[in-house]
């Protein structure tokens, strides 16, 4: 007990030290007790070698028929169209006639919240109790053993989100992988990306709900915007301690100064010591997360599908003072391409998926293409453990709609929705989502070009390491362990 | 095949698919007869036994009246047999057979979650052999425009629910009526059975007793009485509907993931002396030699190539090259999606099956030529004289995602290529859509 108050005591001097910067979040070194890591990172071997002779496409705007990318120490350190220039002590991998992109990124998995095997035991992606609830953590359901999770790298996924079901109206963070096989999903964090917060408008919220309300739309947006309110009232009450206490502190050392060294003597002080640094407001986690996203910290993505939907969501937003990251599904997101633009938020959709209830009953497959066209940040995603391994297929569906629609399209353009896209709704895209000098060698090596429905992923690096060989799988999950046993 | 479609780009004046072809002539729209004839070559066409290259088709009411003739070509016409034909030119364009999906809900579910526009599910009984799918086909859906768009012409529209769900209807995806959309050689196709429930071995003895009243009711010649039969299962008019199966005329189709599950199936299909169909099949590949050495036939298996790996722990042993190994040892392979609302997408499944290890023929023979000579459909033969004129044109390999299908002929109509959804991207092309703008007066 005694060392909780004395850790606790040292944060709140970590506090009200960092509270006299004004830029300053108080909840900052309170999150980052709750994410230090207990197991290390994986210390996986990097690769230092030069992949010559590919096609190489970098989702930078660049696709050379013939071109070169070095890779050593986690880093691309080079890349180029024509001859690959002698790196030394590096190996050359010839591919001629393969096609080198950067690592494919997906926004909306929930592999390992809702990991293969089906199984009722290992359902662990919707918080089904309450339809706010923002204190729950991705991070602490992701089963790391799920075997999805090497399909997914099979499928050239180098970088996902994991987020929480859409049962919920606030469901809880999200969580950014890197795919690399760990001990515990923290030790697969992606390094340096931000917090997320899943949120859902729509169907779902009001059908799991129902009895206990919300049962309707506009009972949806009361519950959000409840939520907001008492988070405001949060940050308030956060934000007015931190005077108090900086004052409390301030007062404190002022004292010690002029009295300090009479006490020490055994002197009688010049005047009474000041009270103490007030206790600080009881933790709230769930309004923790929502502060964290009226401060623009953590990144909403928000499941929504009708175009009226989104734009009753976008005005929460204004009436909170955030920006939605990325509206996922979004099926029609085509209706208000312009709006989407103009408020630079992405849409997450899919290629084709429609009709499974009514807020998809108006999907098109030209919505990417659209969304694009107008100027949007299109990402296709997978909300699916079979999508996943085969995102590059997805694109290429969504690429020929709009052709046929006549929405002029690059293979280079189609190749940010599931590369530079992404990462920009995730806010790792200075880190990593094309080929560029500088960035992480997240890489995928293609049998062939990437869209057509035959291209195989044969070798996957992530952070510069080989995590993935179509020719040498490599055994990651336990539960596939030891099934050639038997007969 | 890749070669081939590189060539293709090098035509001059030959435009890969684009928003015209969405468009079509009137000629054509009105057409009973419709001639396929690459004029500029560098055509290919999937025939029952192959494909080949440069084959004209004509096509005459309703039926594919010939392939491989020379043809006289005028204009926008040909002449054939007295009569003067609407010409599509295939140059640079292949063509199939209506590709045909094999486990579908369309017609039968508009909106998946809303129970009103449902009518897939289980109907309350658990022996329900006789009831008819195609009494709730509904030809209007907006599926089906949606659907055939893609090439997919043809479906096996699945009942769902209890031990013996129904019997299942052969469609094409055009008409108005019901009448007009069920295949009117057949109309009772297979029927579906399911191996769901607590306890498969309990599934079993369930079925081996219904085939057994089957039987007997059979023998016994029991009238339909208003009390019902005493003594059977099931009402007899679910072991009416059973006869065909016993006879041996139609299968049961059946879902099976597991190696376990299907040798207790080709078990169960050999005392009882009845064809089935594995669906599903996810493991079958450890099972091929005794699918396809099974009793008189080979026992048919439908695929899903997009499924493989542990998604459920029936399908632990599922791998990418299950469609390829089945074919291999002379198990006759079907490909579906598995999807009602995306069946379309049944040629994006078939290139999955080529991606682990299929031979692209025979990938496209399992979507357009087997289907028929697995459900004894005669007339569903595919590319040949006097088959059904169901057929499709692409722009590229038929596989291929990034292709577009540029002319569907169902019983040798031109479709359009239109849809709901195709008519929402127009209604959207230009911001801001729906609503657009306030009504003029009336005119007075």
């Amino acid at each position: 007990m005694r060392s909780c108050v004395l850790a606790l005591a040292l944060s709140m001097s970590a506090l009200t030290a960092q509270a006299q910067d004004e830029a300053a979040d108080p909840f900052a070194p309170l999150e980052a007790r709750g994410t230090a890591p207990v197991e290390p990172a994986p210390e996986l071997a990097k690769v230092k070698v030069v992949l010559a002779n590919a096609r190489v496409m970098t989702a930078e705007g660049q696709d050379w028929p013939r071109g070169y990318v070095v890779l050593d120490n986690g880093v691309i350190t080079a890349l180029g169209e024509g001859d690959a220039p002698q790196v030394e002590g590096a190996s050359v991998l010839d591919l001629s006639g393969q096609v080198v992109t950067p690592g494919i990124i997906d926004t909306h998995s929930h592999l390992g919240v809702y990991p293969s095997p089906g199984a009722k035991a290992h359902s662990d992606g919707n918080e089904m109790t309450n339809p706010t609830t923002g204190g729950v953590w991705a991070e602490h359901s992701v089963w790391p053993q799920d075997p999805g999770l090497l399909r997914a790298a099979a499928g050239g996924i180098t970088t996902l989100q994991i987020l929480p079901g859409s049962a919920n109206l606030i469901g809880g963070r999200g969580i950014i992988l890197q795919i690399v096989p760990a001990r515990g999903p923290r030790a697969m964090r992606f390094p340096g990306a931000p917090e997320t917060v899943k949120m859902a408008c729509g169907e779902n919220p009001k059908r799991v709900y129902e009895t206990r309300g919300p049962s309707t739309r506009m009972g949806n947006l009361h519950g959000q915007r409840s939520a907001f309110l008492r988070a405001e009232s949060y940050q308030a009450r956060w934000a007015e301690w931190g005077k108090k206490a900086k004052k409390a502190e301030e007062a404190l050392e002022r004292w010690e100064e002029e009295n300090g060294a009479r006490v020490e003597a055994g002197k009688k002080p010049k005047s009474p010591r000041p009270d103490p640094v007030p206790p600080p407001p009881d933790r709230d986690l769930e309004l923790e997360t929502l502060v964290g996203v009226m401060e623009g910290r953590i990144l909403p993505q928000v499941h929504c599908y009708r175009a009226d939907d989104m734009l009753a969501f976008m005005q929460l937003g204004d009436e909170f003072g955030f920006k939605v990251r990325s509206f996922h599904h979004a099926l029609e997101a085509y209706k208000i391409r312009d709006l989407l633009a103009e408020h630079e938020i992405s849409v997450s959709t899919w290629a084709d998926w429609w009709g499974f209830k009514m807020e998809a009953y108006d999907g098109i497959p030209q919505n990417a293409a659209l969304v694009h066209q107008a100027g949007g940040r299109a990402i296709v995603h997978s909300d699916s453990a079979i999508g996943i391994q085969r995102l590059n297929q997805e694109a290429a569906k969504a690429w020929r709609s709009g052709k046929e629609a006549g929405i002029e399209l690059s293979a280079g353009d189609v190749l940010t929705w599931i590369t530079l896209n992404p990462a920009w709704a995730l806010g790792v895209e200075d880190t990593t989502g094309s080929l560029a000098t500088g960035k992480r060698a997240d890489v995928v090596v293609w049998t062939r070009d990437p869209f057509s429905v035959y291209a195989q992923a044969r070798l996957v690096f992530v952070g510069g390491s080989l995590v993935y060989d179509m020719d040498r799988p490599p055994p990651w999950s336990d539960f596939e362990v030891g099934r050639e046993v038997a007969p | 095949m890749s070669r081939m479609i590189a060539c293709l780009a090098l035509i001059p004046g030959l435009a890969l698919a684009g928003p015209d072809r969405h468009e079509l002539p009137q000629d054509l729209a009105q057409a009973d007869c419709t001639a396929l004839v690459p004029k500029k070559g560098l055509s290919r066409v999937y025939l029952p036994d192959g494909p080949k290259d440069n084959v004209s088709l004509v096509l005459v009411d309703g039926r594919i009246a010939a392939v491989g003739v020379e043809l006289e070509v005028t204009g926008d016409t040909a002449a054939w047999n007295g009569r003067s034909c609407a010409v599509v030119d295939t140059s640079g364009r292949t063509v199939t057979a209506g590709l045909v999906e094999v486990s579908t809900q369309m017609g039968l579910v508009e909106v998946g979650l809303e129970g009103g526009t449902r009518n897939a599910d289980d109907h309350g009984g658990p022996y329900g052999a006789a009831l008819r799918v195609v009494d709730a086909y509904d030809p209007r859906s907006t599926l089906i425009p949606v659907t055939r768009m893609e090439g997919v012409t043809s479906a096996l529209v699945l009942p769902q629910g209890g031990r013996l769900a129904g019997t299942a209807a052969f469609v094409d995806l055009a008409g108005a009526t019901q009448a007009e959309a069920l295949d009117q050689g057949s109309p009772a196709v297979a029927v579906v059975a399911s191996l769901g429930g607590p306890s498969r071995a309990g599934a079993l003895a369930d079925l081996r007793a219904a085939l057994d009243d089957a039987r007997a009711f059979a023998r016994k010649k029991v009238p339909f009485s208003k009390d019902g039969a005493e003594g059977y299962l099931t009402d007899p008019r679910n072991l009416a509907a059973l006869q065909p199966v016993i006879e041996r005329k139609i299968p049961l189709i059946l879902g099976a993931d597991r190696a376990a599950d299907i040798e207790a199936l080709l078990r169960f299909a050999k005392e009882e002396r009845v064809h089935i169909v594995i669906s599903g099949g996810a493991e079958a590949w450890m099972l091929a030699d005794d699918l396809a050495n099974s009793l008189d036939r080979p026992v048919p298996v439908i695929v899903d190539p997009m499924v493989y790996g542990a998604g459920g722990f029936d399908q632990v042993y599922g791998r990418a090259d299950n469609a390829a190994l089945l074919e291999a040892a002379g198990v006759p392979v079907l490909i579906s999606t598995f999807s009602t609302h995306n069946a379309r997408l049944l040629r994006q499944s078939a290139g999955n099956a080529v991606r682990g290890g299929l031979d692209h023929d025979a990938a496209i023979h399992a979507i357009t030529v087997r289907p028929g000579q697995v459900f004894g459909l005669p007339r569903r033969g595919g590319i040949a004289a006097g088959q059904v004129a169901n057929v499709v044109v692409y722009d590229g390999d038929p596989l291929e995602l990034t292709t577009s299908v540029t002319n569907v002929f169902i019983e040798g109509r031109a479709v359009p290529l239109d849809s709901r959804q195709w008519r929402l991207f127009l209604q959207y092309q230009d911001l801001p859509g729906t609503p657009t703008q306030a009504l003029p007066l009336p005119q007075e």
